[in-house]
């Protein structure tokens, strides 16, 4: 379903290679998508898996989840399909640190209706909806998701696909909100119109434009991008904490 | 029965306690008005029998929060009320298409719009039956006192797990704030239905969306040992997407006639004084208590009117009215809305010119005083 030289596909094999590394049985895994090109990952699974609404993946998530709380729940999800339609739960699956995780595959487009700008695109992209430029700003993942309380925030590139399956697996790990941004090329609808260049001039990109975070690098070059962990905290989840008003209002008895 | 059996509380209230009583296991909700008694009683009541809840952030993500628990084997509910119930129409359509059970209740409130929060209305009947887009089919019921508001909302889940497919428990406001008493039944009083479960083995293929004769789909829990692929897109049997003509067909005729083609089965009503009556008023919900008042004051001074009140909305049982009405010189729907039910039992009563209707949809109860005045008006008398 995805074009040739998509990044969705590498997305796809880092998820599958961390979950082979952490031995997980499949029967235990449940992937929630939403709507778009992202989404269509959770029909090449063999999971239990859903595909459901434009930007409700992580509401959908919430209740398998919160109702068997022993599964482990693994969202991805588009860039406009995460933060701009589904920005709201976005954030209070954040702050209510609800052990699932997201991952967010960052195009900066969306690639399903045919290249529209998306709240990850950033001023002076060129989309079908921006034809003279976008004047629209971008959200930057990782400080949203600090910010809305995310215990685990990591980012990386698909031209850093090892990394990527390591930061998945420590997210699949991480007993909490876990947001893994993941930066994946679109040579149709995003690179053909801005200058990306095909599949593998878009990756060198990302090669020569991100740096591990607190790099010399990065001091010397502020625009770079910084790839790692940038959030990584114990904090009480959510599941756990109900199961302890079970246990208070079953004793009130 | 025992004495902590019967209580005096509230319409919303009596629908919690049905609902734990059908074995409610997540309800996911958002605060509106008249329906946020139901969340507050939940909150409290369903952890104490090991249940959970949790307020989403939204309306739109209760529903679906609840489809997600459903999958997973739990039975749901989620309630809301005017534009809440509005804003959960995508996702009621994903549990439509995905055959998720899952109980919504809708406690009306005047609208369009914020309309009137604090007011009973029950201007909802049409959108109950073709809010979310697409050809389908769906259940709706309703009930106008607590004791049938108990029942009709354990027969929800019932269905909703019967036939994989939501139920809406199209409430008002006037039932869910009234206090009124009601004998919650002793465990076994009510047969409880459970969804049904593969009997398939794990290692052997399970088909999730491969209708068996009867239309029925046996369930695999997310977690056991069977995993599949559920979408709001057109689907297989496998659940994976198709847009083959001959699959979507098949789909589509399993989703509608599953319901429509159960339409006496799933028929709740109530009738008075039908035997020997000239003039029937049909009636449902809140609205159903003062044609019923009258219908009992009439009958005490010789009047030959009875009442039908309808508790399953959708599908609209057309022949059981049909039957019910054929010997009526006159049929007086009475609703609390500018003429919904009516434009159903004019295609099920002919000739269609001895239907009329009794309504208020100013945000005031309609009363007796109401019924009989417009009885008037009908006889050609004046009020």
């Amino acid at each position: 379903m995805w074009c040739p030289g998509c990044g969705h596909g590498i997305v796809l094999n880092s998820l599958l290679r961390a979950v082979e590394e952490l031995g997980m049985s499949k029967n235990e895994i449940v992937m929630v998508s939403g709507i778009g090109c992202s989404a269509r990952i959770s029909g090449y699974v063999d999971f239990h898996s859903m595909h459901t609404l434009h930007g409700r993946a992580l509401a959908f998530a919430t209740g398998v989840k919160m109702s068997r709380p022993g599964l482990n729940v693994i969202v991805p999800m588009g860039d406009g399909d995460a933060l701009a339609i589904g920005g709201n739960h976005f954030i209070h699956a954040a702050r209510r640190n609800i052990d699932i995780t997201a991952i967010v595959m960052n195009n900066r487009i969306y690639g399903m209706t045919g290249g529209q700008y998306s709240p990850l695109s950033g001023v002076g992209v060129i989309a079908t909806t921006a034809p003279y430029h976008n004047i629209d700003h971008e959200f930057d993942v990782m400080e949203m998701a600090r910010a809305a309380g995310a215990s685990f925030v990591a980012r990386t590139t698909t031209y850093h696909a090892k990394q990527a399956t390591d930061l998945i697996r420590q997210a699949i790990l991480h007993k909490g909100f876990s947001v893994v941004e993941i930066l994946s090329q679109c040579p149709v609808q995003f690179g053909r119109r801005n200058k990306g260049g095909n599949a593998a001039e878009m990756m060198e990109t990302y090669k020569t434009n991100t740096t591990p975070i607190g790099s010399k690098a990065k001091k010397e070059n502020p625009n770079l991008l910084e790839r790692g962990i940038f959030v990584q905290k114990d904090m009480p989840e959510y599941c756990n904490e109900y199961a302890k008003i079970i246990d208070q209002a079953m004793k009130g008895q | 029965m025992s004495k902590k059996n019967v209580k005096f509380i509230q319409g919303n209230e009596v629908c919690a306690e049905a609902a734990l009583y059908a074995g409610l296991g997540f309800f996911a909700g958002y605060p509106i008005t008249p329906s946020t008694e139901i969340a507050e009683h939940l909150a409290k009541r369903l952890p104490e029998q090991g249940g959970r809840f949790i307020q989403m952030e939204d309306e739109i993500s209760s529903m679906c929060a609840i489809i997600g628990a459903s999958l997973t084997g739990s039975k749901v509910m989620t309630a809301s009320s005017g534009p809440g119930i509005s804003l959960k129409q995508e996702a009621l359509g994903y549990a439509v298409m995905t055959e998720v059970p899952c109980v919504i209740v809708n406690v009306q409130r005047g609208g369009p719009s914020t309309g009137i929060p604090t007011h009973g209305s029950q201007g909802d009947v049409m959108q109950a039956r073709w809010g979310c887009h697409g050809d389908h089919a769906i259940v709706v019921m309703t009930a106008s006192n607590h004791q049938d508001v108990f029942e009709i909302t354990v027969e929800a889940f019932n269905i909703a797990e019967t036939y994989r497919t939501p139920v809406i428990l199209l409430f008002d406001e006037v039932v869910g704030h009234t206090r009124e008493k009601v004998v919650i039944p002793e465990p076994g009083d009510i047969p409880l239905v459970d969804r049904l479960r593969t009997s398939v083995r794990g290692g052997v293929d399970y088909h999730p969306y491969l209708p068996r004769e009867d239309g029925r789909l046996p369930m695999s829990d997310f977690g056991s040992v069977h995993r599949y692929n559920v979408t709001g897109l057109a689907h297989d049997m496998w659940g994976f997407p198709s847009t083959k003509p001959e699959i979507v067909y098949g789909l589509m005729r399993h989703l509608v006639d599953k319901i429509e083609h159960r339409v006496n089965q799933l028929a709740r009503y109530k009738e008075y004084h039908l035997e020997d009556a000239e003039r029937i008023l049909i009636s449902y919900g809140a609205s159903t208590r003062s044609a019923l008042h009258v219908v009992r004051n009439r009958r005490a001074k010789g009047e030959r009117l009875g009442l039908l009140e309808l508790q399953t909305l959708w599908p609209f049982p057309y022949e059981i009215v049909r039957q019910k009405c054929s010997k009526a010189q006159a049929v007086i729907v009475v609703e609390m809305n500018m003429g919904q039910i009516v434009q159903e039992v004019k295609k099920a009563v002919k000739p269609s010119e001895k239907v009329f209707l009794a309504n208020r949809f100013d945000g005031v109860f309609i009363t007796p005083m109401d019924i009989m005045n417009i009885l008037r008006v009908i006889q050609g008398k004046g009020v």
